[in-house]
């Protein structure tokens, strides 16, 4: 039988369908807010200025984006190989041990612009390790990559937690965290880049990490779309088969594909670690390799969808902590709430209004619907 | 003239800009075997999908037995006694007959009394229309002429008086058709009505009654079987005079180019599917493997073409060895003048969900040609990509447009035009034309012979018995994963249909 979806307008496909999965996300959480006697009206406002009103606000909403840009291309390069990477935390938890090692041997001595690139390889190179593990055994031995990657997200937070209460914890301090960094390894704030439109910054995070994660994001649509070995990913993630029938090595592609990806997710780290707290504390990660899983998924394994899918999930973060704030009847935990709600209708419930829109397109204007339901097989 | 059993008036369905079926009309006379041929694509399995609940109709009118009906799902066609047989089965592998044949029947929670009742039921069925099937047989261990019985079974079980039947004889040997063939006939003096979908002419011929033709969404024209010819069907079929047997001329086979000694190769569950196998393509010669699907030909290509693993057996290419037994990568061999065509282009041939000019770079990505050091060379392989349509004729003419918007015939050519423009030195290819519609099968023999004149070696592996008769200077028939005889193209279809189904090979063993 040929395939029940016919096809959209790239518009409508990559525009109005995640628009309305959105809004319906909105218009449910706005229900859960009613539920617990608050004006979800007011809520938005104050979700949506939190997130954009002001200066500090938007640099807040982008230096969380920056952290699921990173942690959604991860997720999204081993996808396109068809491989779940649900490790891209742990990964980010190793990178983050990288930039520490990095940071504080070098912090007294070099500038930033040294130490930066010296981090960038370390991050990476220690979130590519912790990816190529569960890859090795994925293309040798057959263990699925989601229950390995989930496996090593244990082992990362337990060797963190080991290292950040004994050897990396500086002698006589109470918290499991390294000690603060030295000006050296302080990453250069982007603020002035806001103040550029007119806004004022009191004090936000915000830093030179989101400019390396458009980088990212350029260079993976490049890698996937433009060199020899996306197109061998690409064509291992459709089919294994055509893969093999086109010589291409399954153990090189799985194992390059983890390796990519981990190296993305240890990128991840440098954006709090060095932009932000200039230290490596316990869970510094909390959740945002998850996130990335969301970011990219919503974002089509796009790299453009996945930068505006990070956006969104760095305005939740930002609105939703002030709105946790101006409003005490919702907590931090109505916040996740609506992150779920989001996740829930533009992820898992992707196609849930596909078949009413097409029907629409189909009796409004057929042209607009493509050819793809009449050439299964057969006819 | 006996009362209708199906009428089909002006039945409309467009996907989008496609109008897979325009302004269809068709009446089925009650107990006939009424054919419809087509090439892909015409709008037959959409058609029938309409009548069977598949699809609705934009417009238009089905009546079954005179009265106008809805059909919105399947089982509204099964309640107004519709019965399809589909071309891939749907059968749960690992249940039995019995169980199978009550899928979707289950009446209660427990088993036992449907399960009792289904059992003298089959017992009658099976009677009265000479349908013999074990009802405690597990699926997966019958024969695919069997589980087509079953499904037919399933269909009779419940109460179907119309029979759709799409591609049947896709999966059998010649015995297994004629016998399908007989059951049909029983079928029809019983009184049941049967539509039988097929693009094989000569089953329209030796079976039905009637035969309607569709072509490119329409219906073209319904004839008396008995009043027409093969020729004008397939004139009818494709608008234009084709040829039905490609023409060719004596070949002159050269030296040996690929030669095959005592091949042994196992599947992934261990079983010995190719059983010391030998023999030797020459260049300028096509050489066709025959056999009944599943009988070692998919795993002899798959080891040829360095896929699969061989457990053992030596393989000369060129006169130089290659070890399939481990070492052989289809990379290293398609660098060594080794092209393949495999027989299953939705999944190893092409990448469907790739645009058309990534699958003409497969398996030759690596090639410098197409390579700007890491970076692919978009140009480069845009304008190789033009040049292949242009010269293999491929439909629609853009590169850019996703493979699985192709027709089967279309993709086939994609593959084609891949591989040959290599200009391989040996040159393997299953199912040449499976699923291809009849204007593109004449096209692609007329290339394989012209490798052939050029001095290539051909090894073409067909199920299609009249494919490899036209298409081979010799034939070898493969019989549970052995070579059972060789024969000239002049060959009988009597004589290969019985090596194919063993019968000389055991003989031959007494």
């Amino acid at each position: 039988m040929s395939t029940p979806y016919a096809k959209l307008p790239a518009w409508a496909d990559y525009g109005l369908i995640p628009l309305i999965n959105l809004s319906v996300a909105f218009i449910v959480a706005g229900f859960v807010v009613m539920l617990v006697g608050e004006n979800p009206f007011r809520a938005a406002v104050i979700l949506v200025e939190g997130a954009f009103g002001k200066g500090t606000g938007v640099a807040f909403t982008l230096f969380y984006a920056t952290t699921f840009i990173f942690t959604g291309l991860s997720v999204a390069v081993a996808a396109h190989c068809s491989l779940f990477n649900i490790g891209t935390e742990g990964q980010a938890y190793i990178g983050g041990l990288g930039i520490a090692l990095v940071c504080l041997s070098f912090d007294s001595v070099l500038p930033w612009w040294v130490i930066f690139p010296i981090a960038i390889v370390a991050a990476s190179a220690f979130g590519a390790l912790w990816g190529l593990i569960p890859a090795y055994l994925q293309a040798k031995r057959g263990s699925h990559i989601v229950i390995t990657t989930i496996m090593f997200n244990f082992i990362a937070a337990s060797v963190m937690v080991y290292l950040l209460v004994g050897p990396l914890k500086p002698a006589g301090s109470q918290a499991p965290q390294t000690r603060n960094f030295l000006a050296g390894a302080e990453l250069p704030k982007l603020n002035w880049m806001i103040e550029l439109f007119g806004a004022k910054i009191r004090s936000a995070p915000l830093n030179i990490c989101f400019l390396l994660a458009l980088v990212m994001a350029f260079l993976v649509w490049l890698l996937i779309w433009r060199t020899k070995l996306g197109y061998e990913m690409r064509t291992y993630g459709h089919s294994s088969k055509a893969a093999r029938y086109a010589g291409i090595s399954e153990t090189r592609i799985i194992i390059t594909a983890m390796m990519v990806s981990g190296a993305l997710a240890g990128m991840m780290a440098l954006n709090p670690v060095m932009g932000d707290q200039h230290n490596v504390a316990i869970d510094f990660v909390s959740g945002a390799g998850f996130v990335g899983i969301a970011v990219a998924l919503m974002g089509r394994l796009h790299p453009v969808g996945i930068v505006l899918a990070a956006i969104l999930f760095g305005m939740l973060y930002q609105g939703g902590a002030e709105l946790a704030f101006e409003m005490p009847a919702i907590s931090r935990d109505m916040i996740v709430i609506i992150q779920g709600l989001v996740i829930l209708f533009a992820g898992a419930l992707e196609h849930m209004f596909r078949p009413y829109i097409q029907a629409l397109f189909a009796s409004v204007s057929p042209k607009s619907v493509g050819m793809q339901a009449v050439n299964g097989k057969g006819a | 003239m006996a009362q209708a059993a199906i009428e089909l008036i002006g039945i409309n369905k467009s996907f989008g800009a496609v109008r897979a079926n325009r302004d269809i009309n068709l009446e089925v006379a009650r107990g006939t075997i009424h054919g419809i041929v087509g090439e892909n694509g015409a709008g037959k399995s959409t058609l029938m999908s309409i009548l069977y609940g598949f699809y609705q109709a934009d417009s238009g009118e089905i009546r079954v037995g005179g009265k106008p009906v809805s059909i919105s799902t399947s089982n509204d066609a099964i309640a107004l006694g519709i019965g399809m047989v589909h071309q891939h089965f749907m059968l749960v592998d690992n249940f039995t007959v019995l169980e199978n044949i009550i899928l979707g029947a289950e009446n209660d929670a427990l088993l036992k009394s449907s399960i009792a009742k289904a059992r003298s039921e089959l017992d009658r069925l099976e009677r009265e229309y000479g349908l013999e099937v074990d009802p405690d047989a597990v699926i997966e261990e019958l024969p695919v002429g069997l589980q087509q019985r079953v499904e037919i079974l399933k269909a009779l079980y419940r109460g179907a008086e119309i029979l759709i039947l799409d591609e049947p004889t896709g999966v059998l040997t010649p015995a297994e058709a004629d016998h399908l063939f007989r059951i049909l006939k029983q079928l029809k003096e019983q009184g049941k009505t049967i539509v039988l979908i097929t693009h094989k002419l000569r089953e329209i011929m030796a079976i039905t009654d009637t035969v309607s033709v569709m072509r490119q969404g329409t219906m073209v024209a319904t004839r008396t079987t008995k009043e027409t010819t093969v020729g004008e069907l397939a004139e009818l079929m494709v608008g234009r005079r084709v040829l039905l047997r490609v023409e060719k001329g004596e070949s002159e086979a050269g030296a040996v180019k690929l030669s095959v000694k005592n091949l042994t190769v196992k599947d992934s569950r261990g079983v010995t599917m190719v059983d010391d196998v030998s023999f030797d393509v020459r260049g300028g010669e096509i050489v066709g493997i025959a056999g009944v699907a599943g009988n070692g030909q998919s795993e002899l290509l798959e080891a040829i073409s360095g896929i699969r693993h061989a457990v053992s057996g030596e393989v000369m290419l060129d006169g130089k060895p290659i070890d399939l037994t481990g070492k052989a990568d289809p990379g290293e061999l398609r660098d060594r003048g080794l092209a393949h065509v495999p027989e299953d282009r939705h999944h190893v041939g092409l990448v469907l969900a790739f645009e058309e000019n990534e699958n003409s770079i497969l398996g030759y990505h690596d090639d410098e040609r197409y390579l700007k050091g890491p970076f692919l060379d978009v140009d480069a392989i845009m304008a190789d990509a033009k040049d292949k349509i242009e010269k293999y004729d491929i439909r629609p003419g853009n590169p850019r447009l996703k493979t699985a918007n192709f027709s089967g015939g279309n993709q086939q050519k994609i593959v084609l035009a891949r591989e040959m423009e290599q200009d391989p030195g040996v040159l393997i290819v299953g199912q040449p034309t499976r699923g291809v519609d009849v204007g593109a099968i004449e096209f692609i023999h007329k290339r394989l012979i012209a490798m052939r004149d050029q001095g290539k070696a051909v090894l073409v592996v067909s199920v299609e018995l009249d494919e490899i008769r036209s298409l081979s200077d010799r034939i070898l028939v493969m019989f549970a994963g052995r070579v059972v005889g060789e024969r000239g193209p002049d060959a009988t279809e009597g004589e290969l249909g019985l090596l194919m189904a063993g019968v000389e090979h055991q003989e031959a063993a007494e």
